[in-house]
């Protein structure tokens, strides 16, 4: 069906036809040197489609043909997904590099999975076996996991199995199996099948409340703030405060089988960092490159705009099928805001009504849906899976009081405010402690949790009154909890991103070392001049913190801790009261 | 055959709408006036009615003017002969010599393919310690410097640029007075790259739509020499008038603004410029330093705070010197592994007491009583003002860290510098004997 250009603006094209419109359904602008650059309607007035076009739009002019195809915006699932680099489309970056070059040029796209690869595929089920939608067919090596290749996700009801594959090499092309559909339709299966990205995938036999810690080795979340697998987090804050590099970190050590990175609208040069570091690293629970567990889709900031809004959609995609296969699996998405300012563009161009700083009206329930769509299953066959989201929101002037936080604060289950006070003091990861929450129960045991975020309040009070009252009007009581809560914040929330060791700690470390500050804090050192006091501390610090810096188990950690247990029995004075385990 | 449109239906603001078939979105036209000519680019399309926005701005069009299209988008021509040479927003010659012939570009470009970029490595020596030591800058990165007027920006940014040893040398002014611009021309002249520097500038008194092409064309010329393998500096200035020219013509667009006046793709649109910035994977780079002055000395105007979200870091000038707080470099880590071992822990700890001596600070100027400790940040922050702070001081990175060691030692004990045991074992100076004292004749003569 096609239609032809009656206007152009920006990234916006408005379509006549005489035929049907599918709402949401994708087109393609036929510029005059040939070039047909993929679009989506986004609106249907009469015989009018808007499209946005997920390129550059210069060029186009009116009159030109636009052919309108029935199916949605969808990306292709199947073996190969992992390990790979593709644009918010689904084009594999490396690919199109071959065809163009240095620039992304419009209208260049490739398929998502590799057409000429074949994979050694074993059948799971036998002719005359009763499938449904999801049902695993049979499997392939990918990576390190088994892909299973899935009876397509949109069959009715149930299906025999009419032929199928011996054990073979097949191309993601080639027909694997048949299957016979309820009024006996035959239905041709290959290892790839199509899925609109709009469309949340989860076929399950019911959602689970999500609750098992997802480990992150960042200490701060783990103790304090904990994500669990299927939850939601969200990281606000101003630029240059770390949510990038706390993404970063946690794409590398967090415990989950596939990472998938989001690159939405932001530096090009960040994505670059993951592409060219995750092949070289090694991951110790597997021993394979973090690589063959990470899929990347970018669309940064200097790609088209309309793209961008797509590229979180067809991130979730890619992780909800690889729950399907009964994998966890983690999406970090930065920034959310880009791309709700893609939608804010788009909305703008549509002329619609605009709701506050000009965010369109349906701006959080579009954040609500995005962030329903993870979540912890239990699949038919009962095996558990999980697809966790954790975006970054970039505010407008850093203030958390705009639209887009405001609208991820309501829906996520557990919030990383980072502050500009922080990370200007460098107290890295610069998440806020008394601002940030997490409605997650993690490795901690609460009560103790609840008794060092007491500490914190009640330093961070201290603080504020000694502002007021000066060093010499603090009592010293109040000043020594002052202390043992900066100590508390520099040993153990701040963290050293950039060192192997103090970087990543594993949950066990992080439970004794918080159990080993909880000696510390719980004793009151007999002090009674605050230079002592504060001499007795910063030798606290010190020792910690090169604790901090000593691998498990090495000499030097033993040589650390033992200085450090000295140090409690002879400095220590009398316990406060005991909370020993 | 040349086709002239005549029918101008409406004229607002810079932007003429006229009636025509066949017209290409994003391409240019010459709009005819009694005046003379000027460019113009389509940027809507509504049937037969085109939309052009008038780089000279409207004043003077008619209704009775003529308007021909060139089938083409804004380009540039390409050549060596670029080189020395200076030119107006629009990109004819500014200096009274005759135009450039040169192989066309077209500017605003596609973005380049993020797997086809490299991980920069390459550290630009400064010579200033707040950047060396503390946000080192990066070959390739895009960094702003965010100041307010009064404040020497230019002539740091000047400065930075001669240091940078680029191939190429591309300055963009945006409203750029003409007392700056003579000043950029001088240091250029004395620094000895006026012959490999490139000037497009646009002055305050120039049309405002000449404003907004200017870093595009910068930046075309730009990666047409990074593409060849050349090393290039792009600098901009002021980014804040360029922005102010996007909110101009959005308004007269009657688009909805989305924040003070400004339009809802105003990060999109300084993204796609400063992304610009590159070291390509088998070619040359280009790293972009820009100057952002901001509106009411307000981090958080929708300038500066989308600029900061794009950009690898930002430099704060203020009172004359690059502020150590706000200030950052995010690439900073990629080099400053390789540079000493000590350069991080230094970097962290010298700043990590200077917060606290500004909070020493603040007490006394409430009239509290000042503590041993106080007394001893007081006097480090004295001394790290003075002797790595100031912009007067020029020395290498090593010495700037060793400078450092001796400001710490001379305050603090190790423990108190919060800089982990290791390091300073290695690197606390040790206590200055006489012998020690008198210098290696090498190092005399040096
Ligand atoms: N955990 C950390 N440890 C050390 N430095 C950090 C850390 N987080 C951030 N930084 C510093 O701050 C800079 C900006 O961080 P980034 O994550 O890019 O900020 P954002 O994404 O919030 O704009 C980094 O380049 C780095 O220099
Ligand atoms: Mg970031």
């Amino acid at each position: 069906m096609n239609g032809r250009i009656v206007s152009v603006f920006g990234n916006m094209v408005i379509a006549e036809t005489d035929g049907k419109i599918v709402q949401n359904s994708i087109g393609y602008c036929c510029r005059r040197d040939g070039a047909k650059l993929l679009s989506e309607v986004i609106r249907i007035r009469g015989r009018l489609a808007d499209l946005q076009v997920f390129e550059e739009t210069r060029g186009l002019r009116v009159g030109d043909i636009v052919e309108l195809r029935d199916e949605m915006l969808s990306v292709t699932l199947g073996p190969g997904l992992l390990g790979q680099t593709y644009d918010g489309l689904q084009n594999p970056l490396p690919r199109v590099a071959e065809k163009t070059g240095f620039f992304l040029t419009p209208g260049v796209y490739v398929h998502g999975l590799d057409e000429q690869r074949t994979w050694d595929f074993t059948p799971k089920v036998s002719v005359g076996d009763t499938v449904r939608a999801g049902d695993t067919l049979g499997t392939v090596p990918e990576t390190m996991f088994e892909h299973h290749i899935m009876a397509p996700f949109t069959l009715k009801g149930e299906c025999k199995v009419e032929s199928i594959v011996e054990a073979s090499s097949h191309t993601v092309g080639e027909e694997i199996a048949v299957l016979a559909g309820q009024s006996g339709e035959k239905i041709s299966v290959t290892m790839q099948q199509d899925w609109p990205v709009k469309r949340p995938l989860a076929i399950c036999k019911r959602r689970l409340m999500p609750s098992e810690p997802l480990l992150t080795r960042v200490r701060i979340i783990d103790s304090m703030f904990p994500v669990v697998r299927g939850g939601t987090y969200c990281i606000p804050g101003p630029f240059g405060a770390g949510k990038t590099v706390l993404q970063q970190i946690t794409s590398r050590h967090a415990a989950v089988d596939i990472v998938i990175v989001a690159a939405c609208g932001e530096r090009a040069g960040e994505v670059v960092e993951t592409i060219r570091e995750f092949p070289e690293l090694i991951d110790p629970r597997t021993g394979k490159s973090l690589m063959e567990r990470t899929i990347i889709i970018c669309n940064t900031s200097a790609m088209p705009v309309a793209a961008r809004e797509a590229s979180v959609y067809t991130a979730v995609t890619l992780a909800e099928y690889y729950r399907q296969m009964g994998l966890h699996v983690l999406l970090l998405a930065d920034s959310t805001s880009r791309w709700a300012q893609a939608m804010r563009e788009v909305s703008g161009r549509l002329e619609e009504i605009p709701g506050e700083e000009a965010f369109p009206a349906y701006l959080e329930s579009r954040i609500a849906g995005f962030y329903e769509r993870a979540g912890a299953l239990e699949l038919n066959d009962g095996r558990v899976a999980s697809v966790t989201i954790g975006g970054t929101v970039s505010p407008a002037g850093g203030n958390f009081e705009e639209p887009v936080t405001q609208g991820t604060l309501k829906v996520v289950g557990a919030f990383h405010g980072l502050s500009r006070a922080r990370s200007d003091a460098r107290r890295y990861p610069a998440i806020d402690p008394l601002e940030s929450w997490s409605k997650y129960a993690g490795i901690i045991e609460p009560e103790k949790v609840e008794k060092v975020r007491e500490l914190l309040r009640r330093g961070s009070e201290v603080k504020q009154m000694m502002t007021v009252v000066g060093e010499e009007g603090t009592h010293i009581e109040d000043f020594t909890i002052m202390l043992k809560s900066e100590f508390f914040d520099n040993v153990y929330l701040q963290q050293n991103a950039f060192d192997d060791v103090d970087g990543a700690t594993p949950a066990e470390r992080q439970q004794f070392v918080f159990d080993k500050i909880l000696e510390v804090v719980d004793r009151d050192f007999d002090l009674d001049d605050k230079d002592t006091a504060r001499r007795v501390m910063f030798e606290a610090q010190d020792m910690f913190r090169t604790w901090n810096y000593e691998p498990d188990d090495s000499e030097k950690y033993k040589l650390s801790l033992g200085k450090i247990d000295e140090f409690i029995a002879t400095r220590g004075g009398k316990a406060q009261e005991v909370t020993k385990q | 055959m040349r086709t002239y449109y005549d029918r101008i239906v409406r004229i607002a603001g810079n932007v003429v709408t006229v009636i025509a078939r066949n017209v290409g979105y994003d391409e240019l036209a010459i709009v005819n006036t009694r005046r003379g000519q000027s460019l113009a680019q389509v940027i809507r399309l509504e049937g037969d009615r085109v939309s052009l926005q008038v780089f000279a701005g409207t004043q003077g069009v008619s209704t009775g003017d003529r308007v021909r299209f060139l089938v083409r988008p804004m380009q540039v021509p390409f050549c060596d002969d670029l080189l020395g040479r200076v030119f107006d927003g629009s990109g004819l010659p500014r200096d009274d010599r005759p135009e450039v012939k040169g192989e066309p570009v077209d500017i605003g470009t596609p973005a380049v393919n993020p797997v086809k970029r490299r991980r920069p490595d390459f550290m630009i020596r400064t010579g200033i310690p707040m950047i060396d030591i503390f946000n080192s800058l990066v070959e390739s990165q895009k960094l702003p410097i965010f100041s307010v007027a009064g404040e020497p920006y230019n002539p740091l940014l000047a400065r930075i640029g001669l240091q940078a040893q680029a191939d190429v040398i591309i300055l963009g002014g945006m409203g750029l007075r003409h007392d700056d611009y003579l000043t950029f021309r001088k240091t250029f002249e004395e620094g000895g790259v006026l012959g490999r520097t490139i000037m497009f500038i646009h002055t305050a008194a120039d049309p405002v739509v000449e404003c907004l092409l200017v870093p595009d064309l910068c930046l075309a010329v730009g990666e047409q020499f990074a593409l060849q393998g050349k090393r290039v500096l792009v600098l901009l200035t002021d980014m804040t008038a360029f922005a102010d020219a996007l909110k101009e013509i959005a308004i007269t667009m009657e688009q909805i603004p989305s924040n003070r006046g400004y339009p809802g793709d105003l990060y999109t649109q300084m993204a796609r410029r400063y992304e610009k910035a590159v070291d390509f994977d088998g070619a040359g780079s280009m790293t972009l330093l820009a100057c952002v002055t901001m509106p009411g000395d307000d981090v958080t105007h929708p300038v500066p705070d989308n600029t900061g979200y794009i950009t690898e870091g930002q430099f704060y000038l203020r009172g004359g010197r690059i502020e150590p707080f706000g200030s950052l470099s995010r690439l900073k880590q990629q080099v400053n592994g390789d540079t000493r071992d000590d350069h991080r822990a230094i970097m962290d700890g010298c700043l990590q007491r200077y917060a606290l001596c500004r909070e020493s600070r603040e007490k006394r100027d409430m009239g509290f009583e000042m503590s041993e400790w106080d007394e001893k940040l007081l006097r480090y922050g004295d001394m790290f003002e003075q002797e790595i702070m100031d912009l007067a001081v020029n020395i290498p990175l090593e010495e700037a860290l060793d400078r450092c060691w001796k400001i710490l030692a001379e305050c603090f004990e190790p423990v108190e510098t919060g800089i982990r045991r290791t390091i300073i074992e290695q690197h606390w100076p040790k206590e200055l004997t006489d012998e020690e004292e008198t210098p290696e004749p090498a190092e005399a003569t040096a």
